[in-house]
């Protein structure tokens, strides 16, 4: 049987991307609440908890990006072409939270300048990447091998809904972590905000999944016969568990399990627009097969991928168990 | 220049700025992984404490530096797709997948063992952190290795055939990969990331040695530094030589931008150590050359002759100043090297290397020459491709995302602020740490180290603040 490259191609992307949202996720969301520190040792605090770790989750955005380029570079282009105002205002965004990690080490007068720069920094990059992916659920028109719209329309309403949902999703993926990773007075501020933070984002999914199927007649196909109406029974019963998984962890004190939840959420969402997309890649104008590069290219970049991965994902892996446990406040790393 | 507000003209002048940002960090970072793994080696080796501070205190740059380079690169990675839409889809099938192996082979690698290498000391023992320094210092030139074989592919592309919609489609991945510029090109590019780190070692030492010439780790760097200077100058010259014999036999019409060869000047072809090319008059006005010489670099006999910018059409010229005057700056700062380093070649036999405060100038002045040098050379190399995006096959006009100038000129001006800015702040900090003697990181006192450390730099100094403070008087 020939393998279906570009079929395996578009899950291994999805997967970049999903580590990226999860990984990165929980760092931009400690970047998002970062003025909820109350003093200067609770933010150092809330910055080393992520800081050995940032660079190699946001490598998963890198990834995705040269991934694109690699087996879809039709749909990298269009992409990109398509959703320019929000990538490069992301890609000015990281610029300003990645430095903040080392500069405001480097000065103590312009110190709030930096920390401002990192809570900014990461809010506008979540925001821009939740306009990015409703931009993409709406619905990109290609023309040719080309983007096929003007600069601006990616914005709607309904992007800006994404937008909001994703910075609101990254915030509790941000205060689960730091339930996690501190103590004391910080952690039990973080368990109440991830309360919160996770009902509100409970909140947006619905109401983006509510929103979805109406966009495209092909979404709502999907997600009204069968075989997607499993599917589409099973990912709220899941949800339900998750959510379970996340209160009842956060009301009996648990550490580990609201944060390893509120990641659930996420993979869940990411089902359901897995769902919703497939065999899309620019909905409604481009199929996975479309957008492929030709078959050398994909089995080229493919026989490397099936080698590094794994051992990608054993180093990060130990560079993880290397940081685990606590940051204690005025500890830090030596 | 008539109508320069196009989104061609516009998204050109913003790849150049971002990657001429981009490539100074990363070229620092290269050199900088392998100087502090040959430190921590050594220090292990030796137990010599002096080796020890001196990692520690290029650790700090390292870190700040290593930081601006992963988020300029960052925006490198997008904007093929944002401002070269149609390039991505043309030759995305064979240059995506050599980006997409720099992730999963140097990416990924210096990510994962930086935390190690930068605090995990105390963490994982002194083997493991060996490992790691070394394992980072491994990634940068493995990422240098996939970044310049697609832009090799882009000068001299090869092992493609032409597929539907003017796409090229992979043939043979190994003569992709090692197309006919690629080994030129990364060495002469490791080299220089070499000789520029050498020479902002050399420059910080011989501060240090001007202030104080008894300065221990001063010294030491010093030394190290100059002995790169001796001996990799010679080989980034040779590399450079033949490099240029590659792009004569590949890109001919570049090699006659370079020299300012409007004719085929006969069999005693000069080199010109000055003049100003003109487009129009189609001659090097001001010229003052050297005969001979010309044929001799070039062909390596006394009476070769080169082909002319006349003998090509000329809508295939590249912009003819930046291409030769961009060349002599870089060929005149690799000759000011060799001179640096053999004039601390003289002083250290007559053993005054370390109080030669002449010297000590000189490469305090020589500091920034490597990023110049290296700057330079690339305009060379990118504006001599002109007007090809692929050499011979897309032109740049060719490859553009359909984006609207307004948009591409708003992404412009974003980039050139916050550049400014961010990186700005960035090398102001960098001076200053660099400003520090090495023994004023060492001696803190011990109840300072329980401070709150920093993230990518561990051994954050408390000294540094009741300083700026001080020093710059506060409010
Ligand atoms: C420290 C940096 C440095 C120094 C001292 C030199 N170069 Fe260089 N040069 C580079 C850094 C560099 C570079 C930035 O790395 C380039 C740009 C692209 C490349 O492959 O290397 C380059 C390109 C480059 C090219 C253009 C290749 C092309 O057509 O694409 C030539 C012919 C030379 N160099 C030759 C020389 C010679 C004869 C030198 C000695 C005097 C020299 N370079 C010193
Ligand atoms: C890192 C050091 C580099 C510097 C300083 C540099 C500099 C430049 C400059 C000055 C231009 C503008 C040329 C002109 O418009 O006249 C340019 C264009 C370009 N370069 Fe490079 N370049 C570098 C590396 C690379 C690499 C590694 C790649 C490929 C991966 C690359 C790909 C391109 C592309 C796609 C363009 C835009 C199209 C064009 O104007 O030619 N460059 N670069
Ligand atoms: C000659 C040109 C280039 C060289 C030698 C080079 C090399 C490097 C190196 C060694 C790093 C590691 C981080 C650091 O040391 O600061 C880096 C970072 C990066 N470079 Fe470049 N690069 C070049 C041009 C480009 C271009 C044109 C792109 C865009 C495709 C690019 C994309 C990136 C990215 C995405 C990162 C961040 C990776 C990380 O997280 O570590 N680079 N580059």
């Amino acid at each position: 049987m020939e393998l279906d490259l570009a079929f395996i191609w578009a899950v291994i992307i999805g997967l970049a991307v999903l580590f990226y949202v999860i990984l990165d996720g929980f760092d931009l969301g400690v970047g998002i609440l970062f003025p909820t520190g109350r003093n200067d040792r609770e933010r150092d605090a809330m910055m080393n908890a992520i800081a050995p770790v940032w660079d190699g989750n946001e490598t998963w955005l890198i990834l995705g990006g040269g991934g694109l380029f690699a087996v879809f570079p039709l749909a990298y282009g269009v992409i990109l072409s398509a959703l320019y105002v929000p990538i490069i205002v992301m890609l000015l965004a990281l610029i300003f939270r990645g430095v903040a990690f080392e500069y405001r080490w480097r000065t103590v007068r312009w110190k709030k300048v930096w920390d401002a720069s990192f809570f900014g920094g990461s809010l506008v990059a979540a925001f821009c990447q939740g306009i990015a992916l409703g931009a993409l659920v709406q619905g990109i028109p290609v023309e040719g091998r080309a983007y096929a719209g003007g600069w601006f329309d990616w914005l709607t309403p309904f992007s800006l809904l994404t937008g909001v949902a994703v910075a609101t999703g990254y915030a509790m993926l941000g205060a689960a972590v730091l339930v996690y990773k501190t103590e004391g007075a910080l952690q039990e501020r973080m368990r109440k905000l991830a309360f919160r933070l996770g009902i509100a984002t409970l909140a947006f999914m619905g109401l983006v999944s509510i929103i979805t199927p109406l966009l495209q007649p092909v979404y709502f196909r999907r997600w009204f016969s069968l075989p997607g109406i499993l599917w589409t029974m099973v990912v709220p019963l899941l949800m339900l568990a998750l959510a379970w998984l996340f209160f009842s962890g956060l009301r009996r004190g648990r550490e580990l399990q609201p944060f390893l939840a509120a990641l659930g959420f996420f993979v869940a969402g990411f089902m359901g627009i897995g769902i919703s997309f497939y065999p899309y890649i620019v909905p409604p104008s481009l199929t996975i097969w479309d957008a492929a590069a030709p078959e050398a290219t994909l089995r080229f970049t493919l026989v490397g991928t099936v080698v590094l991965l794994p051992l990608i994902l054993a180093y990060t892996g130990y560079a993880y168990w290397v940081f685990r446990g606590k940051v204690r406040e005025g500890e830090g790393y030596h | 220049m008539e109508n320069w507000f196009t989104a061609e003209f516009l998204a050109r002048l913003q790849f150049a700025f971002t990657v001429s940002f981009h490539i100074i960090f990363p070229a620092f970072t290269i050199g900088l992984a392998s100087f502090l793994t040959i430190l921590n080696g050594l220090w292990l080796y030796t137990r010599d404490a002096t080796y020890l501070d001196l990692f520690e205190y290029w650790k700090k740059i390292f870190a700040v530096v290593f930081g601006m380079g992963v988020v300029s690169g960052i925006v490198m990675s997008y904007e093929f797709g944002t401002n070269w839409a149609a390039f991505s889809d043309k030759a995305g099938p064979v240059v995506g997948p050599l980006l997409a192996y720099e992730v999963l082979s140097a990416f990924f690698l210096e990510a994962g063992f930086l935390g190690i290498m930068l605090f995990g000391r105390d963490k994982v023992g002194d083997a493991l952190h060996m490992l790691a320094t070394a394992v980072v210092a491994l990634g940068t030139p493995i990422s240098a290795f996939w970044i310049l074989s697609v832009n090799s592919w882009m000068q001299t592309p090869a092992g493609f055939v032409m597929g539907d919609h003017g796409q090229f489609l992979p043939k043979d991945w190994w003569a992709i990969v090692f197309n006919p510029s690629f080994p030129y090109r990364l060495v002469h590019m490791v080299l220089a990331a070499f000789l520029t780190t050498a020479f902002v070692v050399g420059a910080v030492s011989a501060l240090h040695l001007l202030r104080d010439s008894r300065d221990k780790a001063a010294r030491r760097a010093f030394s190290m530094a100059m002995w790169m200077a001796v001996l990799v100058t010679p080989m980034q010259i040779l590399a450079g030589d033949l490099h240029g014999l590659n792009t004569l036999e590949h890109q001919p019409v570049k090699v006659a931008a370079m020299e300012g060869h409007f004719e085929r000047e006969g069999d005693n072809q000069p080199i010109y150590v000055f003049g100003i090319p003109d487009r129009e008059e189609e001659r090097l006005k001001y010229a003052v050359g050297i005969p001979y010489l010309g044929s001799l670099i070039l062909t390596h006999s006394l009476h070769g002759q080169i082909k002319g910018l006349k003998e090509f059409p000329k809508d295939q010229w590249p912009p003819l100043g930046t291409v030769f005057w961009s060349f002599r700056v870089m060929v005149a700062i690799g000759f000011l090297m060799l001179g640096l380093g053999l004039w601390s070649l003289w002083d250290r036999w007559r053993g005054t290397l370390y109080e030669d405060r002449l010297l000590h100038r000189a490469a305090l002045a020589m500091g920034p020459s490597g990023f110049i040098a290296l700057l330079a050379g690339w305009f060379t190399t990118e504006v001599g491709r002109q007007p090809w995006l692929v050499y011979g096959l897309l032109r740049t006009s060719e490859g553009l995302s359909p984006v609207a100038a307004p948009a591409v000129a708003a992404s412009l001006t974003g980039f050139i602020v916050v550049y400014f800015f961010v990186f700005g702040a960035g090398i102001f900090y960098l001076l200053r740490l660099m400003n520090k003697p090495v023994a004023a990181v060492r001696d803190l006192p011990p109840e300072h180290e329980v401070e709150p450390t920093p993230v990518l730099s561990p051994h954050f100094d408390p000294d540094f603040l009741p300083h700026e403070n001080g020093e710059h008087g506060g409010r």
